[in-house]
């Protein structure tokens, strides 16, 4: 044999051995994709498809109730739920009933004709709200509405001009209402949303939304002449709710959009994605949190003015408006807020807030984030200043791929609630999954 | 004589091909900077604030002059589209001309799941007389 036939052979026996181990490789790596994406799928079924922390479980109390904004939650375990528009039965509101307790509702119907968010109870009344109005309805001992077609008014002509309109409300340990007007604006501009328009000044919006308002829950038919504005200079507050502990409201406030798309010349698309942080605040009564005229910059932990008020993205606010205990990434919505007060979780979870993130969408071109439920510690009714993603996955995978587009999302996270047993339960406002979560040691 | 009818009508088709992807391209441009943020790259939009445009009956539907009329003033109203409603207020372009427009909608209803046919400079110059007359 010559030496280039010999070089030959062992040529071609060495490739025969390399890809002999290159099949064995491939083998191996196959059998644990397999194995992983199995393992991944038996996760994602037993949990909902939501990733959680240890210990922690997630099963499906309802599937497509409708668009679901906020749900609470009876000393029975009677869950309701609030939609944002009438489902094919026709209905707003849903009630939820787990006769059997094996974690699934079973008993659902519902009623009502108007689309909004909130939904409170409080003893034995059951409050909704429109995104005008709040309604009071009674229950009976087994937790059934007695008036389902004659509510109370309790308050009604509340400005509803499109944009964050959600109504939202909360009570204090009195039977005192507190409830969102959101600012119909972005960031009150002569001309909304347009290029160019400069923000008024003073900002007559808030005079009327843009803050929050506390009404007396004991008295029917009141406007605004007969609430208080509580807190101002808050653009929009979808989720809020009052720390027993520190017998304080606290609001998760929706930061302003499109700094990029109208001012290119100091903003460019990764900043705007940055830009400003979504705000967890305290709140006393008389507090104003700045909207319109500044932003909060989690960057540089600074209220920064606004361009539209002769900002230039780094001159400071005034101190007269208050500090945000949390700062979270921009746009990602938060949607609702649940001080914990159960005793089935661990311990640190005890008195601290989970917030609902609803995704954002003004991250683009960027990809979007949010769609997960945070939790933020407190120790002694106030906040650590640190937050963690507590629950994640509720936009879905497709291809093998998380779900980054807002439309594309499976479930988009938005009310919140505790159980009698210490479980707490997520609503989806897509098609209207109830998500409930447990711990066990 | 076929021949050069053939070769012609080659010319013309390319001519035209070319000039549509051209104008597909400049469309593409200006829905990145202007319509992108809040319909989205995958055209999908936001559920309850921002309509969608990919699969949208109005996107895909033959009222160009409603089209163009909400390119250039935006919107400020209750959308309803397909049995959703969307509430964010869409930004005016005043400074878009005709042809820019033309090549937007263009883009829009020939992306995505979209299939419908391309938008004219001539169709726009017809909607904004239209819409100024209105006005009036």
């Amino acid at each position: 044999m010559t030496n280039s036939k010999k070089n030959l052979l062992n040529y071609v026996f060495n490739i025969f051995q390399i890809k002999q181990q290159t099949y064995m490789k491939k083998g191996i790596l196959f059998l644990f994709l397999m194995v992983g994406v199995l393992s991944i799928n038996v996760i994602a079924q037993q949990n909902a498809g939501l990733e959680l922390p240890a210990g922690f479980k997630a099963n499906l109390f309802a599937e497509n109730i409708g668009s679901t904004r906020h749900i609470t939650i009876s000393a029975s375990g009677v869950v309701f739920a609030k939609l944002n528009y009438p489902n094919k039965e026709g209905n707003t509101i849903v009630r939820l009933e787990d006769v059997n307790k094996d974690g699934v509702a079973e008993k659902i119907s519902g009623w009502g004709k108007f689309g909004g968010t909130g939904i409170y109870l409080k003893g034995n009344s059951l409050y909704a709200s429109s995104n005008e109005a709040i309604f009071k309805y009674d229950l009976n001992s087994k937790d059934e509405v007695i008036n389902p077609l004659a509510p109370v008014t309790i308050v009604s002509g509340l400005l509803d001009r499109r944009q964050h309109n959600s109504k939202s409300i909360t009570f204090d340990k009195a039977n005192n209402i507190y409830v969102n007007i959101g600012a119909y604006s972005n960031a009150c501009q002569v001309e909304d949303r347009k290029a160019g328009s400069q923000g008024k000044v003073p900002c007559d919006i808030l005079d009327s939304a843009g803050g929050i308002w506390k009404f007396d829950a004991s008295k029917q038919n009141q406007t605004y002449k007969d609430g208080k504005r509580y807190a101002t200079g808050l653009r929009n507050v979808v989720g809020l709710d009052w720390n027993t502990q520190a017998n304080q409201l606290f609001v998760a406030q929706h930061g302003r959009d499109q700094l990029n798309s109208f001012y290119p010349n100091l903003y460019n698309d990764a900043q705007n994605a940055e830009l400003p942080a979504e705000t967890f605040y305290a709140i006393n009564e008389g507090d104003n949190a700045g909207w319109p005229y500044i932003y909060y910059d989690p960057s540089v932990h600074k209220k920064i003015v606004s361009p539209e008020y002769g900002g230039d993205g780094k001159k400071e606010g005034s101190s007269e408006f208050i500090n945000p205990v949390v700062a979270f990434p921009a746009h990602m919505a938060p949607m609702a807020v649940l001080f914990y007060t159960g005793n089935q979780f661990p311990e640190k979870y005890k008195n601290g807030a989970f917030i609902t993130f609803h995704g954002s969408w003004n991250r683009a071109p960027l990809p979007q984030e949010g769609f997960f439920v945070a939790f933020v510690p407190f120790k002694n009714g106030k906040a650590t200043g640190e937050w963690e993603i507590f629950a994640n996955g509720f936009a879905g995978v497709i291809d093998g791929v998380k779900v980054t587009n807002t439309s594309k999302a499976k479930a988009r996270p938005c009310g919140l609630a505790q159980g009698p047993d210490g479980s707490i339960y997520v609503s989806d406002d897509t098609k209207g999954a109830i998500f409930k979560i447990s711990y066990s040691k | 004589m076929y021949k050069i009818v053939i070769c012609f009508s080659i010319a013309m088709t390319m001519g035209v091909s070319k000039l549509n992807a051209q104008n597909l391209i400049n469309g593409k441009k200006i829905f990145e900077t202007r319509c992108l943020v809040c319909h989205q790259a995958d055209g999908g939009g936001v559920p309850n604030m921002n309509p969608p445009l990919d699969g949208s009956t109005g996107v895909n539907g033959k009222d160009i002059a409603r089209m163009v009329k909400i390119v250039t003033n935006g919107l400020d109203e209750r959308v309803a589209l397909d049995g959703m409603y969307y509430n964010n207020a869409m930004t005016a372009n005043p400074d878009l001309k005709a042809d820019a427009i033309a090549d937007v909608l263009s883009y829009i209803r020939n992306s995505w799941s979209n299939k419908a046919g391309l938008v004219t400079v001539a169709q726009v110059n017809a909607a904004l007389l239209k819409n100024k007359s209105k006005k009036k």
